[in-house]
């Protein structure tokens, strides 16, 4: 086929998903990235490019990245979405790796099942998770705490440990451990210096894909946590929603998307490093 | 024989603190005694031929998580039959809560809206998702991945912002510009669902594309078949099954989200998950439980079908 046919055909195929996305995904951030740099409205939403009337703030401003950068608090409340992101992976990786490491284990006719028992939970709604929680953790005078926080992100983010992790596990090959054996390591041995760092790389992508979320969730601090508990996905909806200043929850969005970047960056770093260490 | 009755042991500490729950919203009496039997097994465990006992604590931490992911869901559904206001103590069975859920008019449109969008959502992002996952396969190109994927693997709070200013300062002026009304509605739902169910019927349909052999393309092209005949006749009967079972993903993704909804819906439109954050906001009564359950059966019977008919899907979406 020559070329040039290929091209169009190329542009029939991918070209309406490509344009989709671009204008209701690309375009959408980058309008987000300009909002950051704007007023506030005066009733809240974004103040105008161009002046409407005399008078009008209007125009370009870094005053949001100012207020950021100037008051303590937020770097703090930043610092707190990392802590509980750090505590949910943490949580979730001791959690995750026997579950991970049993399945990968099992005899293969059982492991479809095993993960789909791990997948099955999620066919219940997000909030109804959270939900469960309310009441479990009511009678217990354990509700509206940091505890009940990191519960509820653990409960949600859970299987996405599992799943990568034992995807990482299945593939190792049990000469390894064999082998182990017979040169006498024991159990441990054989677990920490042959299955541990082979490893690795699952540990980092499950690492990513519970890591990234938590920073950004806010129904579960609001439900289940107390006013301290809030973290940045909290503050972004609030400026959103609640003081709808704008500019502010754009400039805080941004934010995420950068610790989000280099979240991703440092995962995906460590992984590669891991796997060309084994 | 002892590691089995170890395991037995610990099965029945998880089912007595189930049942310490139901009792009387945890009954620390119960509970004490769950956690006995459960470190009991533990102990056991311990005292266990040196030789297995690895494979044994496998097997007890395993059982544990999969205790902690189902227990809180089982407690929704019990509650959801439970004959009192409360989701503290068992009183009594009834079917009254679901009989409520069936004569509430808000819940009922919500639920409505709730199909409606996961309808629209799901079939256009199926046809766009298979066209990306084609083209994604066919072509390799750059930066259709990167915009296929990153509205998936993103903290759904940005995708949920970000549109929201871009529909009421982009979209509605522009729009407004040329005579046309546009506000926050089912449609601007339905386009933000798009965005991310893409990604998701683009995963399948690429991994599907991805298992088969090359040659029966290039056979059909050989044969004289144009692209669109190579695709109605060779391609699209080969991906079928992941075309659908990317489609039920996609309605599963649609009529399960939230965050995303809460930011484009405006105050009009109600979705049944923005009416179960609001009901659990507002005032807990064992109907959030029962609209819960049938929710759950819902997805539930979604999510066993895609897998049915794409039996690698849950490799690909682990990958």
């Amino acid at each position: 086929m020559a070329p040039r046919s290929q091209r169009t055909l190329k542009w029939l195929v991918g070209g309406p998903p490509f344009l989709f996305l671009v204008v209701f995904f690309l375009l959408p951030a980058l309008i987000m990235v300009v909002a950051s740099f704007r007023y506030p409205g005066e009733f809240g939403g974004l103040a105008p490019l161009l002046p409407a009337r005399p008078g009008e703030e209007s125009g370009l401003t870094a005053e949001s990245y100012t207020v950021f950068f100037g008051d303590r608090v937020y770097a703090e409340i930043f610092a707190k979405s990392f802590g509980v992101a750090a505590l949910t992976t943490l949580v979730c990786l001791v959690m995750a790796y026997p579950v991970a490491l049993l399945i990968a284990r099992s005899p293969k006719r059982h492991r479809d099942l095993m993960v789909l028992l791990v997948v099955l939970p999620f066919a219940s709604n997000f909030l109804v998770r959270v939900y469960a929680w309310m009441i479990i953790l009511g009678p217990f005078d354990l509700l509206f705490s940091r505890f009940a926080v990191i519960v509820g992100m653990v409960y949600v983010n859970l299987p996405f440990m599992i799943l990568p992790l034992y995807t990482n596990l299945e593939k190792h090959d049990p000469a390894l451990l064999d082998a182990a054996q017979d040169l006498g390591a024991g159990a441990w041995q054989r677990f920490w210096r042959v299955t541990f760092p082979l490893s690795l790389p699952g540990m980092f992508s499950g690492a990513a894909l519970v890591f990234i979320p938590v920073l950004g969730m806010f129904a579960i601090p609001e439900i289940l946590g107390g006013k301290d508990d809030w973290i940045v996905g909290n503050m972004i909806k609030e400026s959103f929603l609640g003081t709808r200043d704008w500019p502010f929850g754009s400039m805080l969005s941004l934010m995420l998307t950068v610790a989000v970047l280099a979240v991703a960056g440092a995962t995906s770093w460590l992984a590669g490093r891991s796997l060309r260490r084994a | 024989m002892r590691a089995r009755l170890a395991l037995l042991l610990e099965g029945l500490g998880i089912a007595v603190l189930f049942a310490s729950f139901l009792a009387s919203g945890g009954k620390y009496v119960l509970a004490g005694a769950a956690l006995a039997l459960i470190a009991g097994a533990g102990l056991l465990g311990a005292l266990r031929a040196r030789r297995e006992r690895a494979n044994f604590w496998l097997w007890y931490a395993s059982l544990l998580v999969y205790a902690f992911l189902y227990i809180p869901l089982v407690i929704v559904v019990i509650f959801s039959f439970n004959d009192s206001k409360l989701n503290a103590e068992w009183v009594g069975f009834t079917t009254g809560w679901y009989g409520r859920l069936f004569a509430d008019e808000a819940m009922l449109q919500a639920a409505l809206n709730s199909v409606l969008i996961a309808c629209a959502a799901a079939a256009i992002a199926t046809v766009l998702g298979t066209m990306a996952g084609i083209a994604m396969h066919r072509f390799r190109p750059r930066i259709l991945p990167f915009l296929v994927f990153t509205p998936v693997a993103m903290p759904e709070i940005l995708l949920g912002v970000s549109l929201l200013i871009f529909f009421l300062n982009a979209a509605q002026p522009l729009l407004g510009a040329v005579g046309i009304e546009f506000g926050l509605g089912l449609a601007t739902v339905v386009i933000a669902h798009v965005t991310f169910c893409i990604g998701f019927v683009a995963i399948i349909v690429r991994a599907r594309l991805a298992g088969m052999d090359e040659s029966v393309f290039e056979a059909a092209r050989d044969l004289g078949a144009s692209p669109w005949q190579t695709f109605r006749l060779v391609t699209l009967p080969l991906i079928l099954p992941g075309v659908v079972a990317g489609a039920l993903m996609a309605f599963t993704m649609s009529i399960d989200d939230f965050v995303i909804t809460f930011f484009a819906s405006g105050v009009g439109t109600r979705t049944l998950p923005l009416q179960i954050y609001t009901m659990i906001k507002v005032a807990v009564t064992p109907e959030v439980n029962a609209i819960s359950a049938l929710l759950m059966a819902l997805t539930l019977g979604l999510i066993v079908l895609a897998s049915k008919l794409a039996p690698d899907l849950m490799r690909a979406g682990a990958e």
